[in-house]
């Protein structure tokens, strides 16, 4: 048995990382990773690529979902304010017109609503990727550098129940890398 | 620096010029930042762009010191140069929200060679616009009055009027302006940092980047992102200039109570936008040598939306006249004929000269593509575009509907001063911008190439039956 307080005991893996060279080695073998059962995956890649985590099975819904709700309360709570102000907190008679004059409301409710939308849409991407993370074990991997410059790499995490430390870099191997390395913990 | 050059220069109709690679966009791209030579031509103008912003810093601590009575506003003129100016730099940011958000969700993959440096040019022209009402305000410590915070007075912004919405707009533009740049370079600043051979530059673009590692997942949410904000920013933009025509239109000036006032002020907005986008462009594609990235094909679609967006400014001048006309109404008519013959008459025909005859020449291919010319008539457009400002602001409050009323007006040395201080701060900002961050998105030029698209184009076939075998 390991000691887990043992400082110098070596961690297991993160993963191990394939290198490519083209984007359809990439595409091609983010297909086989899934037929082949792996869950834990993730692909890199210097630019955004259609159909990549389709490719890797993952499914994404939430972000739109924040936005959405981001924008309701941006609209909703610009209303409410002008509404609470000017109906409630101090009611004040302008050129006759009503307390609760709506359609003057439209612009500042309007710009609330982009604005609330746009921060949610910001800050709910940075926040559902899991950023700010300025360490990142792939980073130990020293080709990793060209991710954000002209290469392609695909990762199976240690964590998945099907990895196997000979047989998952047999099988990434046979996918026609230019090099298969382990990701340091 | 590196060199690294394309096969041949861009033909008609090519956004990229042929031969480029991952690695030679990355590299020339961010070689322009990543180098340690400081070029004598940036430094020189780099000096010349801080003086003009030290006329800005002095002109603006005499007014804090004196007060606004250095300007030249006075009863009945009271929206002086401040109006003009803020009317006017607001209306050149928004050519860079519509290159970036309209014509993304438009599929111009052309606008991928001059988003980032647009979207740049609207931030810095925003910052420039939004000094003038804080200045113009005579006490600017007071500026947060405008902001609905619970106070001891008790009160709150008065909700009904233009001028408050103007603020929303205004500084909500403002910080999705900077949320969408912001988010756009988060990718190209970790390729600064995986590039980087000095710690403090590593440092610096790595805290920025946030530990942008491309992942697959990351990049999709990021698109979500990216196509959300261009769809929020497209309204948006469209609002704001709205809302900067609603300060005049909701007035009962004679001039400026049209329903023409909208969509004329957004028109011009991006008219003259592009104008500035154009200006810019035009000398830092020559200095930098990335001709490979904004060909001349880019200058010929700029020019061609100025035409366009030209024409309908032109129409708006057309209908303003009409209108006066139509309505028979004795004031609206006065202020056409003061246009046309009365003291303001000089104005008026420069800035038919500069905004309706001169950019007809852009109807000519050879004006589009040759980029002297071009940058001649981006100058001019952009003098007219200030012209109109002046002939709408001051023109109206000089003959309201009393003569009575009527006044005289002219900007002092402080008036030219602050706004010739702006530009300074413009290009002073913009200057800072082109040394240490990458004008021209790195990631997205990428996506411009043949080899980025998995199985596209039918240019490549031995990949293809992989889809079937997963099924």
């Amino acid at each position: 048995m390991s000691d887990p307080w043992d400082q110098n005991a070596a961690l297991p893996p993160f993963g191990l990382l394939a290198e490519f060279k083209t984007v359809d080695e990439l595409v091609d073998a983010a297909n086989k990773v899934k037929t082949e059962g792996y869950k834990q995956t993730d692909a890199y890649s210097p630019y955004p690529v259609e159909g990549l985590t389709d490719a890797l099975g993952h499914s994404l819904w939430l972000l739109p979902l924040v936005v959405l709700g981001g924008g309701l309360a941006g609209g909703l709570g610009g209303y409410m304010l002008q509404w609470f102000t000017s109906v409630y907190s101090y009611p004040l008679i302008v050129a006759d017109r009503p307390f609760h004059s709506w359609p003057a409301f439209f612009p500042v409710t309007f710009e609330c609503t982009i604005l609330g939308a746009s921060l949610s849409a910001v800050f709910g991407m940075f926040a559902l990727n899991r950023l700010p993370m300025p360490y990142h074990p792939v980073f130990n991997v020293e080709s990793f550098d060209k991710a954000s410059r002209d290469r392609f790499f695909l990762c199976i995490r240690s964590i998945d129940p099907k990895y196997d430390a000979v047989e998952t870099r047999k099988f990434l191997e046979s996918l026609g890398p230019c090099e298969v390395q382990e990701v340091p913990e | 620096m590196a060199t690294v050059s394309p096969l041949r220069e861009a033909k008609e109709g090519e956004i990229i010029a042929p031969g480029h690679t991952f690695g030679s966009v990355t590299d020339k791209i961010s070689d322009i930042v990543q180098n340690d030579t400081i070029a004598i031509g940036w430094l020189a103008s780099l000096a010349f762009a801080f003086m003009m912003l030290n006329i800005l810093a002095i002109s603006a601590a005499y007014l804090l010191y004196r007060g606004l009575g250095i300007w030249g506003i006075n009863v009945p003129v009271s929206w002086g140069f401040a109006i003009v100016n803020f009317v006017w730099w607001i209306g050149i940011g928004h050519a860079g929200t519509l290159i970036s958000a309209i014509l993304l969700l438009l599929r111009q993959r052309w606008r991928t060679s001059i988003n980032r440096f647009a979207e740049a040019m609207t931030l810095f022209a925003v910052a420039c616009a939004g000094m003038f009402p804080l200045l113009h305000m005579g006490r600017p410590y007071f500026a947060y009055w405008l902001m609905p915070y619970p106070n001891t007075f008790g009160l709150w912004p008065q909700w009904r009027s233009p001028l408050v919405w103007d603020v929303f707009a205004v500084s909500t533009y403002a910080t999705v302006s900077l949320l969408f740049w912001f988010v756009g370079l988060v990718p190209d600043l970790a390729t600064l940092r995986d590039r980087a051979t000095n710690k403090w530059t590593q440092t610096i673009f790595g805290l920025l980047a946030m530990g942008w590692r491309g992942s697959a997942i990351h990049w999709q949410r990021y698109e979500v992102a990216y196509g959300l904000l261009a769809a929020l920013a497209t309204p948006l933009v469209v609002s704001v200039h709205t809302v900067v025509s609603f300060d005049f239109a909701a007035g009962i000036v004679p001039g400026w109570h049209t329903t023409i006032f909208p969509p004329y002020f957004v028109a011009g907005a991006i008219y003259s936008g592009f104008a500035m986008v154009l200006t810019l462009a035009i000398p830092v594609r020559q200095v930098y040598n990335i001709k490979d990235f904004i060909t001349t094909t880019h200058l010929d679609y700029m020019a061609r939306i100025m035409l366009t967006t030209g024409l309908i400014v032109a129409y708006g001048y057309g209908i303003e006249a009409f209108m006066a006309w139509y309505s028979a109404n004795k004031f609206e008519v006065a202020v056409m004929q003061n246009r046309f013959t009365g003291v303001i008459r000089w104005e008026y025909y420069m800035l038919i000269l500069c905004n309706v005859l001169v950019p007809q020449l852009l109807w000519f291919k050879y004006v589009r593509t040759t980029p002297s010319v071009l940058f001649v008539i981006s100058l001019i457009v952009n003098l007219g575009m200030w012209l109109e400002r002046y002939v709408i602001v001051i023109g109206s409050l000089t003959r309201d509907n009393l003569p009575s009323s009527w006044g005289r007006y002219s900007g002092t040395i402080w008036d030219w001063g602050i706004y010739l201080g702006t530009i300074g701060l413009f290009l002073t900002l913009l200057l800072i911008f082109l040394r240490v961050l990458p004008m021209i998105s790195i990631f997205e030029m990428k996506t411009l190439l043949p080899e980025a698209h998995p199985h596209g184009h039918g240019h490549d076939t031995k990949n293809h039956g992989h889809q079937e075998s997963v099924k």
